[in-house]
């Protein structure tokens, strides 16, 4: 139901992936600034950018269980969320290394990206006791689709939020992220957004077949369970 | 709907007069926040972005208290199923849920935010007093709105009291931000609005989100 085109998105993921790694390392040019260390900006922030896209994809796909009763859109966001979450925490540990190495801190307070999505991620982390604390299904999916749509919104107020915040003590000039890129960070940068995209898309299909499947092996067992207790 | 909210909210003021349970609990819940900030900073007065700090983030944590005792008397008598029997708009029970936690909230700050002024306060409350309740008001509506929102989300859950608290604080982050802010300047020994516009419309920004949302969303929740 979910595999269809699974193996050439997957053969497409890891091409674009190696592509990436290789412009990253052989291509684009080193920062003026930071030296090498700045290569983790390419790993670093398409990953905030897939996560964040991927929570408010899950907050779309909950919108659409809501409105068509469909559980399998409720499965979308679940996994959607699922996967972004993840994602996060590996923003969470790139930024960290990020600030140590250029910055001599592990956390720096003043960053309101890094901190509006540590807020974001603690949210979403209580996606699953909320989810898995419902017994009924449907309702499991009903309001697990109320928090999605939430939290989905919260995520762009929670930006301006912390980013006035911080603009109020510290006013910063856009940083090496801005318009202000060279031509091959860029073509860099886009490859890897893409390859982040891509390996989103792969592991939500592949977590969707997977949790499809062993929906169904359990639906057919218990099936059998209930075949033999009428023949014995 | 209108009116079914406003009948639903009239039970629920008429239970709390009679039974004195939330706003009593909260009201005592700050004060004892005050006397740990106190002993925790080892500080006999607070001012400007320490104060602010220190108000918002007891009146959020007696918000949760409020937040998490919102459905516990239809829960305990089973009083929920004949609402939800009864032929009433869902929405008309988010209104009435939330204007309840909004008049709890303010019943706590007529007695929380005096005290803090008295406790706690380095400079006096007196000098930006109208400012200071149009922000009060802007914040207390955005706590009623999530609250109700997530008040009815972890009701039907296993570990209610676990998760309310979970949700509603990072999802508040936002209203920290901006009352906290823009209450400190009114908190400095030389008093002066800064900011202020800013802050009262991400505040405004988000009650309008929030309230549109939930009211959108209130109808998947408590169905059955």
């Amino acid at each position: 139901m979910y595999s269809k085109g699974f193996v050439p998105l997957a053969i497409a993921t890891v091409v674009t992936l190696a592509t990436a790694m290789g412009l990253v390392f052989f291509y684009a040019p080193l920062d003026a600034d930071q030296g090498f260390v700045q290569k983790i900006f390419y790993v670093h922030v398409p990953m905030a950018i897939v996560s964040l896209c991927g929570f408010v994809a899950g907050g779309v796909m909950a919108i659409k269980h809501l409105r068509s009763g469909d559980s399998s859109w409720d499965m979308r966001s679940y996994v959607a969320i699922h996967i972004s979450i993840i994602l996060g925490v590996g923003v969470l540990a790139t930024g960290a290394i990020w600030a140590k190495a250029s910055w001599g801190h592990w956390w720096v307070w003043d960053e309101p990206v890094l901190v509006s999505f540590l807020v974001v991620v603690l949210l979403y982390c209580v996606y699953y006791p909320l989810r898995f604390s419902i017994e009924d299904r449907e309702r499991q999916a009903r309001y697990s689709s109320v928090f999605a749509i939430a939290a989905g919104a919260f995520v762009p107020l929670n930006f301006a939020a912390v980013r006035m915040a911080e603009a109020y003590t510290h006013p910063r000039v856009l940083s090496q992220t801005g318009g202000s890129m060279p031509g091959e960070m860029r073509l860099t940068f886009l490859i890897s957004l893409l390859a982040m995209a891509l390996l989103f898309v792969t592991l939500w299909k592949l977590e969707l077949t997977s949790k499809h499947a062993s929906m169904q092996l359990k639906r057919l067992k218990r099936k059998l369970a209930e075949r033999e207790v009428v023949t014995t | 709907m209108i009116a079914a909210a406003g009948a639903i909210l009239r039970k629920d003021l008429r239970l709390e007069l009679r039974t004195k349970e939330s706003v009593p609990a909260m009201t005592l819940f700050t004060l004892t926040v005050y006397v740990l900030f106190h002993f925790g900073l080892d500080r006999d007065s607070l001012d400007g972005e320490l104060a602010a700090g220190v108000l918002w983030v007891t009146l959020l944590l007696a918000a949760v208290i409020g937040v998490s005792r919102l459905f516990a008397a239809e829960r305990e008598q089973g009083g929920i199923d004949a609402l939800l029997l009864a032929p009433v708009d869902r929405t008309s029970l988010f209104l009435a849920k939330g204007a309840a936690l909004f008049l709890f909230l303010v019943a706590v700050e007529v007695v929380a935010v005096p005290a803090f002024g008295l406790l706690l306060l380095g400079p006096g409350l007196g000098g930006a007093l109208p400012e200071l309740l149009l922000i009060l008001a802007l914040g207390d509506i955005g706590i009623a709105a999530v609250g109700a929102l997530v008040a009815a989300l972890a009701a039907e859950t296993r570990a209610r009291e676990l998760i309310a608290p979970l949700l509603l604080l990072p999802l508040l982050v936002p209203v920290l931000i901006a009352c906290a802010q823009a209450t400190e300047p009114f908190l400095r020994p030389d008093q002066g609005p800064e900011d202020l516009g800013r802050w009262l419309t991400l505040l405004t920004l988000y009650d309008v989100v929030f309230v549109l949302l939930s009211v959108a969303v209130f109808d998947y929740l408590l169905e059955d």
